[in-house]
């Protein structure tokens, strides 16, 4: 089984200014729906490889941009 | 025909800005924010990309600061609302627009009270009027960047400074300067910004915005209107978190497209280049008119204190008949009456008589401009 990260966030702008941020800094990302089983939410989240998680929450802290979390998931469960 | 009434809207507009709305309801036609297919996905990063420019226009460092709203006075009346409460003070200048002072009498009937400081005949507000208005506590100062009626550029930093000493938050009504001139709201410490999409930023009608201060808590405001935002929707409390706090229901995301041409045209232009056309223009239609004898023209008659908005009267006429003359007889497109800002009127004097307004803009020649001089010579002289 393949494990992604996902991050979430309160807002469709914070997903979009988090999807610049990672992208620049060379990270591969995709915007996905955000899955049911993390949230209850209707909008996107963003998926990037497992091997980028702390990285993800290091250029995360640093741009001071809010997550409503960030996981790992069984790409199955998405 | 010569449009000379860019203060009411722009027109034409720069090229682009049609077609990149066109082309949003074409490509990018989902709903931002609330779905995760691509169409969603392409309207939300059109808004997102919109924003960010308006941001780094309006020298904000998060562009989640910037709020988009249907105009100015929407934004006007989110600011105002969702800041005051009966019983608090409020302190206008003399040149407001309605956007203004309609939503403060409303205000007022619920028990807010409202100061005027007053403004002179040319349209300008001293700071000291502004400080002997603020004697005694005020909530909110709400002033406009610049007049509707005379143009007259007010100093939006130093009443920031005269607001925040008194312990009151500054508004201000950018509808006529956002795009004419530099606005970097840090530098000058305004809270709150209001602008419009369709008048100097070249943009379509029905997109504006309200730019919140970095340092300034959003959450001090209350939202005018509360509904679905496509985050956090397993709650039924509207969200505190920007921009979807004050963004509620589906967003005019042709509007945004059109915005985020015009203003990526206006930067391309730059600042200096907008502003040595609007000077000359400016100069040369009030050096023209100093010369037509029986015209009346208000304002400051100096371009470097004023955008491009020249009111004036003919005489004892009816300013309807010379609006009506110019279009008629020589298709020059004005604005005459009193461009819903009767307490700007009454400041200058031209109270209930009201005006001509010429408001030149980005796309007017100086051809233009000799034309409309020659005009206006022809209709003074009968």
């Amino acid at each position: 089984m393949t494990r992604v990260g996902v991050a979430l966030f309160f807002t469709t702008s914070a997903v979009m200014q988090a999807e610049k941020l990672l992208q620049r800094a060379g990270m591969p990302v995709w915007l996905i729906p955000t899955p049911r089983t993390l949230s209850s939410d209707c909008g996107i989240a963003i998926r990037f490889d497992e091997k980028d998680r702390d990285r993800v929450g290091v250029l995360l802290t640093e741009a001071r941009l809010e997550s409503a979390g960030i996981h790992l998931v069984e790409e199955a469960d998405l | 025909m010569i449009y000379l009434d860019n203060a009411a809207t722009s027109w034409p507009k720069p090229p682009g800005v049609i077609e990149a709305m066109a082309e949003a309801m074409r490509f990018a036609g989902g709903n931002p924010g609330r779905s995760g297919h691509r169409l969603s996905v392409a309207a939300a990063r059109l808004v997102y990309d919109t924003r960010e420019d308006l941001a780094r226009f309006f020298g904000v460092s998060e562009p989640s600061r910037v709020v988009f709203t249907a105009n100015a006075t929407h934004a006007l009346n989110q600011a105002i609302r969702g800041l005051v409460e009966p019983g608090d003070r409020v302190v206008v200048t003399g040149m407001e627009h309605n956007a203004v002072m309609r939503p403060l009498r409303d205000l007022e009937a619920q028990g807010v009270e409202i100061t005027v400081a007053p403004a002179e005949p040319d349209g300008w507000v001293p700071p000291a009027a502004l400080q002997a208005a603020l004697t005694r506590p005020a909530r909110l100062v709400v002033a406009t960047h610049a007049s509707n009626v005379t143009g007259t550029l007010l100093p939006v930093a130093e009443f920031a400074r005269i607001a925040h000493e008194a312990g009151a938050w500054l508004v201000v009504d950018a509808a006529q300067t956002a795009g004419a001139v530099p606005i970097d709201l840090n530098s000058l410490d305004i809270d709150l910004l209001a602008f419009t999409g369709h008048k100097e930023l070249y943009g379509p009608p029905g997109i504006g915005g309200l730019v919140i201060a970095d340092h300034f808590d959003p959450v001090a405001i209350r939202p005018l209107v509360c509904g679905g935002t496509g985050s956090r929707s397993e709650s039924e409390l509207q969200p505190r978190d920007l921009p979807d706090r004050f963004e509620s229901g589906t967003p005019n995301l042709p509007g945004i497209a059109g915005l985020g041409a015009s203003v990526s045209w206006l930067r391309e232009r730059g600042f200096d280049d907008i502003r040595s056309h609007r000077e000359r223009i400016h100069g040369a239609l009030l050096d023209g008119l100093a010369h037509i004898p029986g015209l009346r023209v208000f304002g400051t008659g100096d371009v470097a204190r004023s955008v491009a908005i020249v009111s004036l009267t003919v005489g004892d006429e009816p300013v309807s008949r010379v609006g009506h003359r110019l279009d008629q007889e020589f298709g020059i497109l004005t604005r005459v009456g009193l461009h819903c800002a009767p307490a700007a009127h009454r400041s200058i004097g031209s109270f209930p008589g009201g005006t001509v307004r010429l408001a030149p803009g980005l796309f007017t020649t100086d051809a233009d401009v000799a034309r409309t001089l020659d005009a206006l010579r022809r209709v003074a002289a009968r």
